[in-house]
């Protein structure tokens, strides 16, 4: 079996977001980025059907000309077989039609029978990827997916609703999914282990071209929301702050 | 004209349905909802804030398809590539929105909280930035669950209708199976008068530890935002959003939860608010009552021990 996973980074949240000075973007130069989280439970969910049955895992992923390199080892350290950087012009923000279609040119050549990738990132404006990226590659689509189960030429997959509700389907293989969540916690590679892997694996290059697709509309503001009432914040040492959260906790009669 | 695609599910159509025929409704240029069910009657009669329903009601549709849905929307929408779509950001439309976006060749805006005179405004960035892009022509928007008021949109009428043939063919690669739904868990959160929720703040599953000491004191349920339940620490049961449950209860303490759309859509009717978060620019913050920049390591052990 050929598992497929599409990674890329985004900003990290932890960090203060600047706007740049036209204001229809972050300020990228000082931003700190990592691996989009449902990207990680992508590959996840990738190794532990490799885990389970065998497969054969390849990471794919835009060369933003950020740190995707660390990204890439650190996926062969958990147990991808191959990692690829697709180049071409995708420095900065990439819109997720853009993506879909560069990284469908590189996947097709991959003869998958999966393509995983995260359900949403933090900044996919113009619309979740894995869909789209089924489109370019002419494969069926299922999104929100909590559960794989690869049975010959197909696979059993579960799909979350609102309020807790599952739809499970069965779906013929090559299929693209996006990946809620992996069935384990995303492992842990130890650092030595990335070093380990920087020095033992080739990261592979393909181009990527994403010529004629785009988001097909502009970004003209970006800006913090407006705060609503807001919350009224409570002041003081962490001890006078917990006593005064007792005082309005027990003032609800509660 | 501005098309919604209609949400149902087991049913009953979902609330993003009734959010969006209002806002359409709102937009001023006339409102076609498009309906894929089965044994749709009593669906149609709740979309009277539509001037027009287009349905298509197969036996197919009994359960939601993503590849049904999105071969017979695309058709049904083929020439309504100039119009606005309206679609919700949830699970089905997630499917269906770049699906129609792909197969039209019409832009997408996600994450849409507004639409204005050809301005579309989305939340990116967990909730920590809007977003105002200038679209011209049609396009798809996919609506966040809550944007817009759902009274507006839940009329009961009988708008007219036009009947649509499905694109269900027999080499349909995806096959629905079944509807599960979710497990009971051993508390409620839904029936609770305290919360104590907690959030990827909390760092580690050890850390709940704490939390769960203060529930006790209050006697409350420890409840949790979706990264704890993604990590396992947590079941499904307590998840708090979205894809969770969403909860009213009289004190709703979020700790360590950043305030991501997801969980402000299960948790922002709770009466009181209280929120610790050392990002003072977190967005739970515009959502509670009361709240503190102090860290949680300090402050929630503390009132565990005043209580």
């Amino acid at each position: 079996m050929n598992i497929v996973v599409a990674i890329k980074q985004v900003p990290d949240l932890v960090e203060e977001l600047e706007l740049n000075d036209s204001g229809t973007d972050l300020d990228r130069e000082w931003l700190k980025f990592k691996v989009n989280e449902f990207d990680e439970h992508a590959l996840e969910a990738a190794l532990l059907l490799k885990d389970a049955q065998g497969a054969q895992v390849t990471v794919v992923a835009l060369d933003n000309g950020l740190d995707i390199d660390k990204a890439l080892y650190a996926a062969a350290a958990k147990g991808a077989d191959r990692v690829v950087k697709v180049t071409g012009e995708f420095e900065g923000y990439v819109s997720s039609h853009a993506a879909a279609k560069a990284l469908a040119g590189v996947i097709s050549g991959m003869s998958p029978d999966l393509v995983l990738t995260g359900v949403q990132a933090v900044d996919d404006l113009d619309g979740q990827l894995a869909v789209l990226l089924a489109h370019e590659l002419g494969m069926p689509h299922i999104t929100v997916v909590t559960d794989i189960e690869v049975n010959g030429s197909t696979a059993t997959v579960q799909k979350e609703y609102g309020g807790g509700m599952v739809g499970e389907f069965e779906v013929q293989l090559p299929v693209t999914l996006g990946i809620q969540a992996a069935a384990e916690t995303p492992r842990y590679v130890p650092v030595a282990k990335v070093r380990r892997a920087m020095k033992s694996t080739d990261i592979e290059e393909i181009s990527g071209d994403a010529a004629g697709a785009g988001a097909g509309f502009e970004v003209t503001k970006m800006f913090k929301p407006e705060t609503g009432q807001g919350a009224e914040m409570l002041s003081g040492s962490a001890d006078d702050v917990a006593a005064r959260i007792v005082e309005i906790i027990k003032s609800k009669g509660v | 004209m501005t098309y919604v695609i209609i949400e149902h599910n087991n049913g009953k159509i979902e609330d993003i349905s009734f959010e969006m025929l209002g806002k359409a409704r709102a937009m001023g240029n006339g409102v076609t909802a498009v309906l894929l069910g089965s044994g749709t009657g009593d669906m149609v009669a709740q979309l009277g804030a539509a001037d027009k329903v287009i349905v298509c009601d197969d036996p197919a549709f009994a359960n939601f398809n993503p590849e049904a849905a999105c071969k017979t929307a695309s058709s049904i929408l083929s020439g309504n590539t100039g119009d606005i779509i309206l679609v919700g950001n949830t699970s089905m439309g997630m499917e269906i929105g770049p699906g129609l976006s792909a197969s039209l060749g019409i832009p997408l805006v996600a994450y849409v909280t507004d639409i204005a005179d050809g301005t579309v405004t989305s939340s990116l960035y967990g909730g920590k930035m809007s977003v105002q892009s200038a679209v011209s022509g049609g396009y798809i928007a996919s609506v966040m669950a809550g944007a817009f008021p759902g009274d507006d949109g839940r009329v009961d009428g009988s708008p007219a209708t036009e009947a649509a043939t499905a694109c269900v063919t027999s080499d349909l690669k995806v096959r629905f199976k079944q509807l599960i739904a979710p497990e009971g868990g051993d508390v409620d959160i839904t029936q609770q008068d305290v919360l104590v929720s907690v959030g990827r703040g909390i760092q580690n599953e050890d850390n709940l530890e704490i939390v769960e000491e203060l529930a006790q004191k209050l006697n409350a349920a420890v409840s949790c935002s979706r990264p704890i339940v993604d990590n396992k620490w947590l079941p499904k049961s307590r998840q708090v959003g979205k894809s969770g449950l969403k909860v009213k209860p009289k004190v709703y303490l979020a700790i360590g939860i950043s305030g991501a759309p997801e969980h402000i859509e299960g948790m922002r009717d709770a009466d009181t608010i209280i929120a610790i978060n050392t990002d003072e620019n977190a967005p739970i913050f515009d959502y509670a009552d009361y709240g503190t920049t102090e860290d949680l390591f300090d402050v929630v052990p503390a009132i565990t021990e005043k209580l």
